[in-house]
């Protein structure tokens, strides 16, 4: 599975990174880094948790 | 299984039925809210849906998205007026609508101040109609703005008035603004982006009236008798969960519906959202009791926890959570996880003198129980983590000292690459 950020909708909440935060990290200035692309195996279940808790909806995944 | 129903059609609501549609839940589903609107984003009201020149749509979903992708039946326009738990029915308009699994997500509505209704001027942010209200009067030509309460959303409106260049001033009738919130010197320190954006901040004043003239507001009487002109009134004075329609249901209800760990209120009834008082488990030693949150991310988990327990209650699950919001206020981020609780408070980056940047951690029976920052977006989820695996105070601040080390390091990165540039910039002149 793929990992897509809107870049547009993401205003670096960090919501993501505190349930993955393997996959997701914010910088000092608010930008999102994302540490992989695909999701790691046996982290499917947290990166779905941060996709549904992003408040701006920015994050999604791909298979 | 066969018919869920959802009162409430805001984020909650809307998280319980996608949440169950996601499972493959394929009984009837059922949505029922008391405005007109398609559910949408509460946040954006008090922020860029006033401050931004062009309006953005603040709806999560098109109706397509409800009629053909999640086969929900939409009732809107009509609030839900009564629940017969034995009977199994909610009442909506002239409709009795049965359940085999409830979901309320009724969430909160602003308090207003008495004496005030139908009087121009007077505003309260909570709806999309508020909102709509609020933006064309900030654009009339309304030059002075009056802040009642200043809490979250009456700073976020305070600080949009002033960058529209109104002069704004905030009264706040405990000393400290944001003390349950935050606690009184993070309380403080915030007062103080108010005042570095030039909003005047007056604490310990109580509104004793608000005088009007020809159906619009015109001036506040204040407690010692002064009285303070104004063009507009925003009364941010808190929100109170949406229950009325529940009496006669058996439901306990205590400032919100009371539930259970696992958001149950009554048998085959489920709470989520504002509107939801429940027991943190994650929180059971330093809250006195259930809690309820009013929070954006809270609101959206619970409405999926709810959701799926009322479709499957015998394999219902327990909603813990560490609390999670922000604000924005002028061009600063506030953000908090956690609680406010504990007998101690520690600023472990940046400085809280001035209003930020700043990180503060909160600490109750020796282990890390919230986090606050302030423009350190990097720092407070990396908090939330600790809070959440409830480890001890040490853990926390050995993560600080490591936090600070790394912004030293890139900064002496930063300075060092500066010195190089500046180096080959005089060797090239
Ligand atoms: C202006 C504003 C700014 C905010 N900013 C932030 C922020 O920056 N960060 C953050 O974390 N949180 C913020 N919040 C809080 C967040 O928006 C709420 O926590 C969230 O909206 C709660 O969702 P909810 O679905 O529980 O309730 P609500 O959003 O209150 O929705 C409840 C819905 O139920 C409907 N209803 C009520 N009674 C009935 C009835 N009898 N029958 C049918 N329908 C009924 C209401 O009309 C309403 O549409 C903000 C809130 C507001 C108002
Ligand atoms: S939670 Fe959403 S908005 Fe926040 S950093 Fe992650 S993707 Fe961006």
């Amino acid at each position: 599975m793929k990992i897509k950020v809107d870049w547009d909708k993401c205003t670096g909440m960090g919501m993501c990174e505190s349930l993955a935060p393997d996959v997701f990290e914010v910088d000092d200035d608010g930008s999102l880094i994302l540490h992989a692309e695909e999701v790691p195996d046996g982290q499917e279940d947290e990166v779905r948790e941060a996709v549904a808790a992003c408040p701006t909806e920015a994050l999604s995944l791909e298979s | 299984m066969t018919h869920l129903v959802v009162v409430g059609a805001s984020l909650a609501g809307l998280r319980a039925v996608e949440a169950v549609r996601g499972d493959g839940f394929d009984g009837t589903v059922t949505l029922v809210g008391a405005e007109e609107h398609l559910p949408y984003d509460r946040p954006p009201l008090s922020k860029e849906y006033l401050a931004a020149e062009e309006c953005p749509d603040p709806r999560y979903r098109e109706h397509a998205t409800f009629a053909d992708d999640l086969d929900v039946e939409l009732v809107l326009g009509t609030p839900a007026s009564a629940l017969d738990t034995s009977a199994r029915t909610v009442t909506v308009g002239d409709r009795a609508i049965p359940y085999d699994g409830l979901v309320i997500a009724t969430g909160a509505h602003a308090r207003t101040l008495p004496g005030t209704e139908g009087l121009a001027g007077v505003h309260v942010v909570r709806t999309l109609d508020d909102a709509i209200g609020l933006r064309g009067a900030l654009r009339d030509g309304n030059r002075k703005v009056t802040v009642v309460g200043a809490g979250f959303i009456g700073s976020e409106v305070a600080a949009v008035a002033r960058s529209l260049d109104l002069e704004v001033t905030i009264l706040e009738a405990m000393d400290t603004p944001l003390v349950r919130a935050i606690g009184e010197r993070m309380g403080r320190a915030l007062t103080r982006l108010h005042e570095r954006h030039g909003t005047e901040v007056r604490t310990g004043v109580a509104v004793d009236e608000v005088l009007h003239h020809d159906g619009g507001v015109r001036a506040v009487r204040l407690g010692d008798g002064t009285e303070l002109d104004t063009d507009l009134l925003v009364v941010g004075i808190g929100a109170q969960p949406t229950t009325g329609w529940l009496e006669g249901s058996g439901l306990t209800v205590d400032d919100g519906v009371v539930a259970d760990a696992r958001l149950a209120a009554a048998p085959g009834v489920y709470v989520a959202g504002d509107v939801a008082r429940w027991p943190n488990a994650l929180f059971d030693d330093v809250l006195d009791g259930p809690m309820r949150l009013e929070h954006w991310t809270s609101a959206a988990e619970q409405g999926r926890y709810a959701a799926r327990n009322a479709v499957d209650p015998e394999n219902a699950k327990v909603y813990e959570t560490v609390p999670y919001f922000w604000s924005d206020w002028y061009a600063s981020r506030v953000q908090f996880v956690g609680v406010a609780a504990g007998d101690h408070v520690e600023v472990v980056a940046g400085d809280d003198a001035d209003g930020g940047p700043f990180t503060a951690l909160y600490r109750a029976h020796d282990r890390i129980v919230g986090a606050l920052a302030v423009d350190m977006r990097a720092e407070v989820m990396k908090y939330r983590r600790l809070i959440g695996k409830r480890e001890g105070w040490d853990a926390a601040l050995a993560l600080a000292a490591e936090r600070r080390e790394q912004a030293a390091a890139k900064a002496a990165e930063a300075a060092a690459a500066t010195a190089a540039e500046t180096a080959q910039d005089g060797a090239n002149a």
